[in-house]
């Protein structure tokens, strides 16, 4: 009941910081919302020369876009929750407290979910307005494709904050970038056999990329077979499982080096 | 007939932390009584700030054992903490909320029950009731450092670690600051680590002093054993005598 308690203590401050602030909120909506904007109108562009048919680029590129904005998004959600105690000198009053870092992060988890449903629907309804594009175009996959794409931006977030634990705050640079470092490699636009071979290899222990392919197996008419979303959920628990011990190693080592406290200089 | 055995909050054995080859604490066996207010002091780099940190398990010490309310506090840490709370000028409440949003926030995370309540209790003892709405970033540093000392007891702790509370406090909200400590100690019975480089306020306000340089414990008792024992007249010059020891 405690760490309910706790979890909710933490969703709440975020949540306070949320409502009150404009520049914040405008983190959450403007980039997904550009994006959007962006690849519509490039694929009704492409869509009207496509002459031929054959191609939705809309839902290759549009519908693209918008899941992996639940890969950026959860990730950078995570990564900024992790960062604003660091940010305000704050780090250590939390964790004099009995919080657990698994509570930490499932409110941060939990948090990241909030901001990721809200602009998975502000993105669907402008699809919807300004391109006629429904996300549920994917259908019953999309529940699939949801929590495999949310599995590996906490998993990336996870991460970060290990690397900003152990380096400090100066590594808070690949919490605005780390999405977008996997991103050539996540088959986001293109398949995986569009890349480079070395970089296939690369693609294919990426958990995203069997997203994305399936995402084009569906829109091209194919059927989803268990190893599409089964190989994407190994792979993200395998992650997850290792980024956790990556983790606690990395707290170990830094009150061993007794820097915790400095990580928020 | 037997003496009544004394509790301790806080119990370090041998404890001893070393970054690389430089050794900050230094086989210290500290011993705080239950219900006393105790100063530790020292010259910057004595290791008081090294030693607060392993009391909180922010730092993990190379060797040694910490015992708190008589449990290893490892072991015990989640339990440890609910009870323990901490205050310094250097860690700071976030800017970008209000003044209860943090204190509730702070409830919360201490499983207090009806944190909202918890919030108006502790904010009325430490006269910050009127300040519950305002942003925390529009405070002055004496009402920053109440709300500070309110969050510290927003648990009702039975160990409270205080890192210099009242460093850029001017004198009468120091004075005020120190009459409340005074009082809570007095009503509640927490056991209270006080750091400060004011001797006058450890004078007045602690029960027991002990001075530690370069990790270890060079002195202890009470502040008037102290300057009897060491000639002088008052603990500011003893804390000179024993920070210039070779």
């Amino acid at each position: 009941m405690k760490s309910v308690q706790r979890i909710q203590a933490l969703v709440m401050r975020h949540l306070y910081v949320y409502v009150r602030s404009v520049p914040r909120l405008m983190d959450v909506f403007f980039w997904p919302v550009m994006d959007i904007l962006i690849l519509g109108f490039l694929s009704v562009y492409l869509n009207s020369i496509n002459t031929g048919g054959g191609l939705n680029f809309l839902a290759l590129l549009l519908g693209g876009s918008i899941l992996w904005q639940i890969v950026d998004r959860s990730q950078n959600a995570i990564s900024t929750y992790f960062l604003e105690d660091v940010w305000y000198r704050n780090f250590i009053n939390i964790f004099i407290t009995p919080l657990t870092w698994t509570e930490f992060f499932v409110a941060g988890a939990i948090l990241s979910i909030i901001r990721v449903v809200i602009v998975a629907i502000i993105l669907t309804v402008i699809s919807l307005l300004l391109y006629h594009f429904s996300i549920f175009y994917f259908g019953s996959a999309l529940p699939i494709y949801f929590i495999n794409l949310f599995l590996f931006g906490f998993v990336l977030a996870v991460f970060i904050s290990a690397i900003i634990i152990r380096f400090g705050s100066s590594a808070q640079v690949l919490a605005f970038g780390m999405a977008i470092l996997v991103q050539p490699v996540s088959a986001v636009y293109y398949p995986v056999s569009a890349l480079p071979i070395v970089f296939q290899y690369i693609a294919k222990a990426i958990p995203v990329s069997y997203v994305f392919e399936a995402m084009r197996k569906v829109t091209n008419g194919g059927v989803l077979s268990t190893s599409d979303w089964l190989i994407p959920l190994g792979l993200n628990l395998f992650y997850l499982i290792i980024v956790s011990f990556f983790f606690v190693a990395m707290v170990k080592k830094i009150k061993i080096m007794g820097k915790l406290l400095k990580i928020q200089d | 007939m037997t003496l009544p055995t004394k509790r301790f909050s806080i119990e370090t054995t041998a404890l001893v932390k070393e970054f690389g080859t430089f050794r900050a604490v230094d086989g210290l066996d500290l011993k705080i009584e239950e219900g006393k207010i105790v100063g530790l002091l020292g010259p910057n780099g004595a290791g008081k700030t090294t030693t607060i940190q392993m009391l909180l398990d922010i730092i993990t010490p190379t060797s040694g054992s910490i015992k708190i309310f008589g449990k290893e506090l490892h072991a015990h840490k989640q339990e440890i903490l609910s009870q323990v709370n901490f205050s310094s000028p250097y860690v700071a409440l976030p800017s970008n909320l209000t003044v209860f949003e943090n204190l509730v926030t702070f409830a919360r995370l201490y499983g207090v029950k009806n944190p909202k309540q918890k919030v108006k209790e502790v904010a009325t003892f430490f006269k910050v009731d009127h300040l519950l709405s305002r942003m925390t970033a529009s405070l002055s540093t004496g009402q920053g450092t109440r709300v500070n000392l309110a969050k510290a007891f927003i648990n009702d702790p039975m160990l409270l670690l205080l890192d210099e509370p009242t460093a850029s406090l001017d004198p009468d909200i120091r004075d005020q600051t120190l009459k409340m400590l005074k009082q809570i100690q007095k009503e509640r019975g927490v056991s209270i680590l006080y750091t400060s480089h004011d001797m006058n306020e450890i004078e007045i306000l602690c029960d027991h002093v002990i001075f530690i340089n370069k990790g270890k414990i060079r002195e202890e008792g009470t502040p008037d054993e102290l300057i009897k024992k060491f000639g002088h007249k008052d603990l500011n010059e003893v804390f000179i005598s024993i920070a210039r020891e070779e």
